[in-house]
């Protein structure tokens, strides 16, 4: 082994950068197992499904949202056909609000644990929640 | 050079790699013209290198020992072991090609195993077959390929085609030094007794008489003594070198291609000169016929040879009781003073940190070898005004510099020499700057290869050098190409004569000999090469005339 | 071996590495290996090769000073030292290397020879594979950090940062709609456009071409395979669904996440709603990890330990060791003089012994002289 004194340091120095995720989670006991739990509102509950199935939902809505927002501004296209053939108003705060009123325990659940910023906010206002 | 195609012919180079048929499939053709002679046995056996014989790589049979597969496999092994820059370049290459249109004898020949990645490959292709899991399972597939006879005079030709100028390693992005695997190469081939002639014979000459031509103690000394001669013809100063002498402050190592062959000699002349001015100042120097040899022909053998032969001098330096070395232009010399010498066969504690005894400028940089490359030396003067120097002696010559690779990027000795240049001469144009400094091109002859059976070889490899030359002196009237290397000095006329036979070729101290006034020196008419000064043409003939009167009056007496 | 055959074989080992995990967790529902066993083996195998490999370097010494100095020494007092290209010292030495593993200097330097007819030499610009090069390392680099957020909880504000840096392009015409929601990161198609020109370059110049190995386009398309399978789950769920009426790259992150966060504490589970084509981007991940230290990939850890880089050119001021020296045999003082002695004491060079036979005349140098 020569310029070990270098070396090794060198090498002790890349896994624990590498490394990182694990001694990271050391500072942060018991957040780990932590998995977001999105509540929904006694509304959500009695409508029992939302415009979609949830699976499609969960991974798709913020694409929907998207088209949505580019449709009407754009194309002043106000109504989405759903895939059972019901008709929706396409607005976040007229009708996915409606149900979903609870933005901190149901949207930035998942949002926060993904780190997503989603610009929704930059121009409609946040629902205002009741405690 | 009769068989060398003409240069137009020559010049017509195709770099494309062929299409459909992969390197590894397509055989190597040994040329004439190309390869060098096998070296002689007499020669091998002299300094105990493995294998003397009579062969040729001409022929099918290069006589190997029946045990060559287990010599090269095992020196590679150890070599592997020995050192670190050989295992990282075979593992790292990424074959980027950066490399590929960096090297000389690439774009003066199209070959392309003359690509410094593809040299490379041929070695690395047995290493993976032979040290890595993947190369031993998929073979090919993984760059990988048995070790044949084919593949062994494969190494031996391509190793052979490069002179281990470093160019291709300051673009590589990790450095891989084609420089080092080509010293190893060789090495290994070396084992089994395949070298060439132009680099065995030197080994012997330099290990018996001390320097590469042969050159006996007393012939040497006369050789010197014939340009004492000649400097009083055209200076009408006497001067006189002193040799082997104990006692003396410095002792003066250069290359002995300097003493031997034009125009060297004409910087050899320099030197003496220079020395005889500063004698009077307090310069106590002296030549030395055992450790006559500044080049290294050993580096291009082996690193163990290139230590025998280096250790020369600091055993003369030692003996003499010198208190420093100075060392002349040289190219390889310097890179293994700077990079190898004082690992060699230091520590030279022996000598004392190197001062300059007519400035007293200490030479810092060499405390630890306390060798002092004379360009240093000779800058340093300058600097301090210690040299009356009168360059519109040199106004016949428009000068360009070329940086010799090794001092160039094994070295960095760059400033030095055109500060020298500078104040010698008013003529000095540089090449473009793509051929200069760190990516300065080779002569297209170092390494050994400047032998005469390679022509072809070395007028390729010259030819990017030869261009750069051709461009200033299309532009600026160049006619004169100075270098700070003895090998240039040797290969360089025979490039010029070849592509521009306009320019001539001149060491940096043939001009500060030109340059330097001498006390009590009668008035110059002709240059070192006995060519009439800028001005002096009328003035020279007339004397030519006025000899030949007095030989014809003799005559008739 | 022909790039044909290079292109072909390494395009069929990655098609394999796609094959498998689409297989195995498809067909037989293998997520527990492909999920955490693969992915752990992967990780291991890639610390233990890194390491034996960078210790088997420095199991051999850099017995001699070799940098490639690529600018002024230091010299005299008066003369401008290029302290970088040529570094006298430990400080140069580190930001020598810093410039070349950060900015790649070297590759910088890069330019291409034109060969006009009658040996008309000329230098162009050519930078591109400069371009590139940064352009794959840096982007790759940033898709590397980006993922952390699946691998850190709560996630660190670097993290958190990149992200938004990577994100700052906002495309509002997008090829379809949904495209660029959740927001387009640019490092991505970059990282895909860097690796496409790579492969066309070694592809499309013909010393490359020649020169390549499937070694060279396997990591290739293995990064491309890696980087696609990555963008399709991001950007086309919707367009799969909307347009074919499937689901193939839907995934629910949050899932993923979960995942991830189980390898990191140890406290593996696999998650369900995620689908076949994670498994394929995670396995493809998997071989690049595992096959990172027994490829040409350890340039990586190589480029440290050059020595035409990392050392100074200092070999004239300070003595360095070479550890394996031994002794050789030279050509003494003494054996030369006493070769020459008489010719040496004729010409009036000095010597150490005179010879034993001084009155002789001669004819015996002259004798041995027409020998030679």
């Amino acid at each position: 082994m020569y310029d070990g004194w270098k070396i090794i340091p060198g090498l002790i120095i890349f896994l624990i950068l590498l490394l990182f995720p694990l001694w990271n989670q050391a500072f942060h006991p018991g957040k780990a197992g932590i998995t977001p739990n999105p509540e929904l509102t006694e509304t959500a509950k009695n409508a029992e499904k939302c415009i979609e199935p949830k699976p499609f939902m969960k991974t798709q809505h913020m694409k929907m949202l998207d088209e949505w927002r580019n449709e009407v501004v754009r194309d002043a296209e106000r109504y989405y056909k759903s895939s059972e053939g019901k008709e929706y108003y396409k607005s976040l705060q007229i009708t996915c609000l409606e149900c979903h009123s609870n933005k901190s325990k149901f949207c930035d659940q998942c949002h926060n644990y993904m780190g997503v910023d989603p610009f929704c906010w930059d121009c409609h206002i946040e629902p205002k929640e009741n405690e | 050079m009769s068989d060398v195609p003409k240069p137009e012919e020559l010049a017509k180079v195709d770099h494309t790699s062929p299409l459909i048929t992969g390197w590894m499939n397509s055989p190597v053709e040994i040329k004439k013209g190309v390869a060098c002679y096998a070296g002689k046995p007499k020669n091998l056996e002299y300094v105990g290198l493995p294998n003397p014989r009579e062969w040729s790589p001409l022929d099918e049979d290069w006589k190997l020992p029946d045990n060559w597969k287990e010599i090269i496999l095992d020196g590679l092994r150890e070599r592997l072991e020995r050192f670190r820059s050989l295992k990282i370049f075979m593992d790292i290459c990424v074959r980027c090609g950066a490399c590929a249109d960096k090297c000389h004898f690439f774009i003066g020949g199209g070959d392309p195993r003359n690509m410094p990645v593809l040299r490379a490959e041929l070695l690395r292709s047995i290493y993976r077959r032979e040290y890595t899991t993947a190369g031993k399972i998929m073979g090919k597939f993984a760059g990988a390929r048995d070790l044949t006879v084919d593949v062994l005079k494969e190494w031996w030709y391509y190793f052979f085609q490069c002179t281990e100028c470093r160019r291709c390693s300051v673009f590589c992005p990790y450095g891989i030094d084609t420089a080092e695997i080509t010293i190893i190469g060789r090495e290994l081939l070396n084992l089994v007794g395949l070298n060439i002639d132009w680099i065995s014979a030197p080994v012997a000459n330099c290990y018996r008489t001390g320097n590469h031509l042969g050159i006996q103690p007393h012939a040497y000394k006369d050789m010197l003594d014939f340009f004492v001669d000649d400097i009083e013809e055209i200076t009408g100063v006497k001067m006189e070198p002193s040799f082997n002498r104990k006692g003396a402050e410095i002792l003066f190592i250069t290359p002995s291609g300097d003493v031997f062959a034009d125009p060297g000699t004409y910087t050899c002349m320099g030197y003496i000169m220079l020395f005889h001015y500063l004698q009077k100042m307090g310069l106590d120097i002296t030549w030395s016929t055992y450790a006559s040899e500044g080049g290294n022909f050993g580096y291009f053998t082996s690193h163990e040879m290139a230590k025998r032969l280096n250790a020369k001098m600091y055993a003369e330096a030692k003996r003499l009781g010198v208190k420093w070395i100075l060392g002349g232009e040289c190219g390889h010399m310097w890179r293994v003073i700077n990079q190898y010498m004082d690992t060699f066969n230091g520590p030279a504690d022996f000598l004392e940190e190197p001062v300059s005894p007519i400035t007293g400028t200490k030479f810092e940089n060499a405390k630890g070898t306390k060798m002092v490359h004379i360009i240093e030396f000779t800058a340093d003067l300058i600097k301090h005004n210690k040299l009356k120097l009168d360059p519109s002696r040199n106004d016949n010559l428009k000068v360009t510099f070329h940086d010799s690779c090794n001092p160039a990027r094994g070295m960095g000795l760059l400033e030095e020499p055109r500060y020298v240049i500078k104040n010698v001469c008013n003529n000095f144009y540089e090449m473009p700057e793509n051929t200069i400094r760190e990516l300065t091109f080779c002569c297209g002859g170092g390494a050994g290869l400047n032998a005469g059976e390679d022509m072809e070889l070395r007028m390729r490899g010259g030819l990017p050098r030869a261009n750069a030359v051709k461009h200033v002196h299309e532009k600026y009237g160049v006619n004169m190409l100075a270098c700070i290397c003895a090998i240039d000095r040797a290969v360089f006329p025979d490039l010029m004569q070849y592509w521009i036979p306009e320019v001539g070729v001149i060491g940096v101290h043939e001009m500060i000999g030109n340059a330097l006034i001498l006390e009590g020196e009668k008035e110059r008419t002709t240059d070192l090469r006995s060519e009439p000064l800028h001005g002096m043409e009328e003035v020279e003939e007339a004397e030519e005339v006025k000899k030949e009167e007095k030989v014809e009056e003799n005559k008739d007496v | 071996m022909n790039f044909i055959i290079g292109i072909l074989f390494s395009l069929v080992v990655v098609g394999i590495f796609v094959l498998i995990p689409w297989v195995g967790v498809w067909a037989f529902d293998l997520r527990y290996l492909f999920g955490i066993i693969v992915p752990y083996a992967a990780v291991a195998t890639f610390i233990v090769g890194i390491i034996i490999r960078v210790l088997g370097w420095a199991r051999s010494p850099s017995p001699f000073r070799i940098p490639t100095t690529a600018g002024q020494q230091k010299s005299l007092p008066w003369i401008k030292q290029n302290k970088i290209d040529n570094p006298s010292g430990t400080i140069g030495v580190i930001i020598r290397m810093a410039l070349e593993i950060l900015l790649f200097r070297s590759l910088f330097r890069n330019m291409s020879l034109e060969f006009r007819g009658g040996a008309k030499l000329a230098y162009e610009w050519e930078k591109w594979l400069w371009i590139a090069a940064l352009a794959f390392h840096y982007s790759f680099l940033v898709v590397l950090l980006r993922h952390l957020r699946f691998f850190t909880e709560p996630i660190p504000a670097f993290v958190r940062w990149i992200e938004k840096l990577d994100g700052l392009f906002e495309i509002g015409i997008a090829p379809f709609a949904g495209f660029a929601a959740p927001g387009i990161l640019i490092s991505g198609f970059i990282l895909i456009a860097a690796l496409t020109y790579l492969f066309l370059r070694r592809l499309y110049i013909s010393q490359t071409r020649y020169i390549s190995l499937p070694a060279d386009y396997f990591p290739l398309f293995l990064i491309i395979g890696i980087a696609a399978t990555g963008i399709l789950m991001r950007h086309m769920g919707v367009f799969m669904q909307f347009i074919f009426k499937v689901d193939w790259f839907s995934v629910q992150v949050v899932n993923v996440k979960e995942l991830a966060m189980g390898l990191v504490t140890f406290n593996p589970k696999i998650p369900e709603g995620i689908g076949t084509i994670f498994f394929i981007h995670l396995f493809l991940v998997s071989t690049l990890i595992a096959y990172f230290p027994f490829s040409k990939l350890v340039h990586m850890a190589g480029i440290f330990l050059s020595p035409t880089r990392n050392l100074a050119n200092n070999s004239r001021t300070v003595r360095h060791i070479n550890p394996w020296d031994y002794p050789v045999h030279v050509h003494s003082y003494d054996e030369y003089e006493d070769e020459f002695r008489e010719k040496m004491v004729e010409a009036g060079l000095p010597v150490e012994k005179m010879p034993e036979s001084q009155t002789e005349d001669g004819s015996g140098t002259q004798e041995e002289a027409e020998k030679e």
